[in-house]
């Protein structure tokens, strides 16, 4: 028996598309003074958000998203059906103490920084199923819980390599359902966790440009479209160099992306002034850029049709320091206007 | 004089140690840099080099931590001397006593005080 | 970028020959770090550090202390300038650029105990900041103090003292 709504190996085709009708973003200073400062709802100037840890500053920043989301579509939490949402902390902490603070039933998820587009294709195959007709989606990142959980103490003297990557300090939400005004989810494809032996923990878009071109490659076949029918593709936090990669394989698959592709690592942040080396990182990072400036754009119809790739890299500083290469994960939406 | 010593002997300690991490994988962390130079120190002073290093250079050869292992290398074979097997076990610690109590109290202290900018 | 990659990679072959292509393609793509202005950095500050150590041990020297009280104190005072730079958050801004220059010096130790035990303070004084001081320094003590014992060790029994018998 084949599913009914599957097109091809990894891809599902909805059969009424869901609706993104409202979105929100959260974000730190550096993100505020960055290129795509003015499409973001509010910056946060004080990096602890006027908390007592980094941990609950990074918590005030989802749940300031997800209030707003709601806000704007003039909806209270028991009006939603489900919460998706994840985070990088050990055991996703900040979207479970959030989901504890909305008490909507909540179902947590872990894709790294690729979370919000997982979100975004768990909770469209909700709403087409039937199961729900609200679904709210969000994801967060703050650079020094980052910084502290996977690299080395804020303060600690080190040097930056010139692939590493800063962490976005940042919140996006967005509010999917059944009917309403807003761009649309037409496909999702779900991404196998590829892994081409990347070890370096300060090269995370060299780790992730082989799963995103992975389920590129399998996006493209399933649903017998070419690059030229997307207007923009867009990745998650490849940075310059991921960008280069995965540019150059998609070429050796047959697809030349040059025109149309674009990060938002690369989007966020601006590289010659705001020292972030490779470009921007962390589930923040396409979680702002997606659910402020595309969202805005497809609103507007700027863009038209937008295939998103969410890259999420599935280490942790444990399998690091055991010598494991970093497996990685791509999930991408197609957005319509 | 003193101090061009230090400045070179200490400076090209540091370069040699910024080559080490530039030019190899991206493994060594600070941490391994300062476990490297601390040992590095002990056996350069157990074998007598590091002793006409810090003649030389001054402080240019013990503010490097390579100079805490020269202490702690030397405060143990003295040890020795003085009080047999046990100065093995003594000698070392007590000779490094004063900056590791530093960097204890002070560490701590500052802790207190201080809250990470991030 | 002007970078001319050749179509180095082939999706066909079997995935460990795909790994060996790919290593080769982040190879050409991933710039290597600036090595020249790193080392000239790390040279000019170490050497900066190494100075100022000098000017202290001069000065306590003059106080009167012998070599290796003279070397403790300016051992103390480097660590503490390091720990207080370390919580105003500039330590790290300087070893952005100076490297193993800020890394290197005893006032890089001090730092690697610091970093940590700041971050520490939210999981409570005990067992966040008190343990967390030891998280770089623990590995240092570790290995700095087994050599030591072993140079000891090594001196004991084969050394001009050596006990009797052996």
């Amino acid at each position: 028996m084949t599913a009914a709504k599957k097109v091809g190996a990894q891809t599902v085709a909805f059969a009424v598309p869901p609706v993104v009708s409202a979105t929100a973003t959260v974000v730190g200073a550096k993100e505020g003074q960055g290129p795509l400062g003015n499409t973001f709802d509010k910056v946060i100037d004080d990096p602890y958000c006027g908390e007592e840890s980094w941990e609950k500053a990074e918590r005030r920043l989802l749940q300031e998203a997800f209030e707003m989301t709601l806000n704007k579509a003039n909806l209270k939490p028991r009006d939603v059906d489900y919460l998706l949402a994840g985070d990088l902390l050990n055991q996703i902490i900040s979207a479970n103490f959030v989901a504890r603070a909305l008490a909507i039933p909540f179902i947590g998820l872990y894709g790294a920084c690729s979370t919000i587009y997982e979100g975004l294709a768990v909770g469209a195959m909700l709403i087409d199923g039937g199961f729900a007709a609200n679904i709210l989606v969000g994801s967060s990142s703050h650079y020094s819980t980052a910084e502290k959980q996977f690299r080395f103490p804020t303060e600690q003297g080190v040097q930056r390599t010139p692939t590493a990557q800063w962490t976005v300090t940042g919140a996006g939400a967005l509010l999917l359902t059944a009917t309403g005004t807003g761009p649309r989810v037409t496909h999702a494809t779900i991404g196998r966790v590829v892994d081409l032996g990347s070890g370096d923990p300060y090269n995370m878009g060299a780790a992730m440009a082989p799963a995103a071109a992975d389920t590129m490659v399998h996006h493209l076949t399933d649903t017998q479209r070419r690059v030229e029918d997307y207007d923009l593709l867009l990745t998650g936090d490849l940075g310059i160099y991921g960008k280069e990669l995965l540019e150059e394989l998609m070429r050796s698959y047959g697809h030349d992306l040059s025109e149309r592709h674009n990060d938002c690592g690369i989007l966020i942040f601006d590289r010659e002034n705001q020292d972030v080396h490779a470009g921007g990182s962390g589930c923040g990072c396409p979680a702002t850029v997606t659910c402020g400036f595309i969202m805005q754009k497809l609103r507007e119809r700027k863009l038209n049709r937008v295939l998103g790739v969410g890259t999420g890299a599935l280490m942790s500083p444990l399998t690091t320091g055991q010598g494991e290469t970093i497996p990685t994960v791509g999930h991408a939406v197609v957005l319509e206007a | 004089m003193i101090f061009l010593k230090a400045f070179l002997v200490g400076g090209l300690i540091c370069v040699a140690v910024q080559l080490l991490m530039d030019l190899t994988n991206f493994k060594v962390t600070p941490g391994h840099v300062l476990v490297g130079l601390v040992t590095a120190g002990v056996a350069l002073s157990a074998v007598g080099i590091y002793e006409p290093l810090v003649k030389f250079a001054g402080a240019g050869a013990t503010v490097p931590l390579s100079g805490l292992g020269h202490i702690l290398a030397q405060g143990a074979i003295k040890g020795v001397d003085r009080g047999g097997l046990l100065g093995a076990f003594n000698g070392g610690v007590a000779a490094a006593a004063a900056g590791i109590t530093a960097a204890v109290v002070f560490g701590y202290f500052a802790a207190l005080l201080f809250k990470p900018k991030g | 970028m002007g970078r001319n990659l050749k179509r180095t990679f082939d999706p066909n072959k079997p995935l460990e020959m795909q790994k060996q292509e790919y290593k080769q393609m982040v190879k050409k793509v991933s710039p290597k770090p600036p090595v020249i202005r790193n080392s000239i950095w790390a040279f000019a500050v170490g050497g900066l550090i190494c100075v100022v150590g000098q000017a202290f041990f001069n000065f306590f020297e003059g106080l009167g202390l012998n070599t290796l009280d003279a070397g403790a104190a300016t051992s103390i005072v480097l660590v503490f300038i390091a720990a207080f730079l370390t919580g105003l958050g500039l330590y790290d801004e300087i070893a952005r650029f100076a490297g193993a220059g800020t890394i290197v010096p005893i006032t890089g130790f001090a730092n690697s105990m610091v970093a940590p035990a700041l971050e520490a303070r939210t999981e409570g004084m005990v067992m966040g900041v008190g343990a967390r001081l030891f998280s770089v320094a623990g590995p240092i003590l570790v290995f700095g103090i087994t050599a030591a014992w072993l140079a000891g060790m090594l001196y004991y029994l084969f050394g001009p003292n050596a006990p009797a018998g052996s």
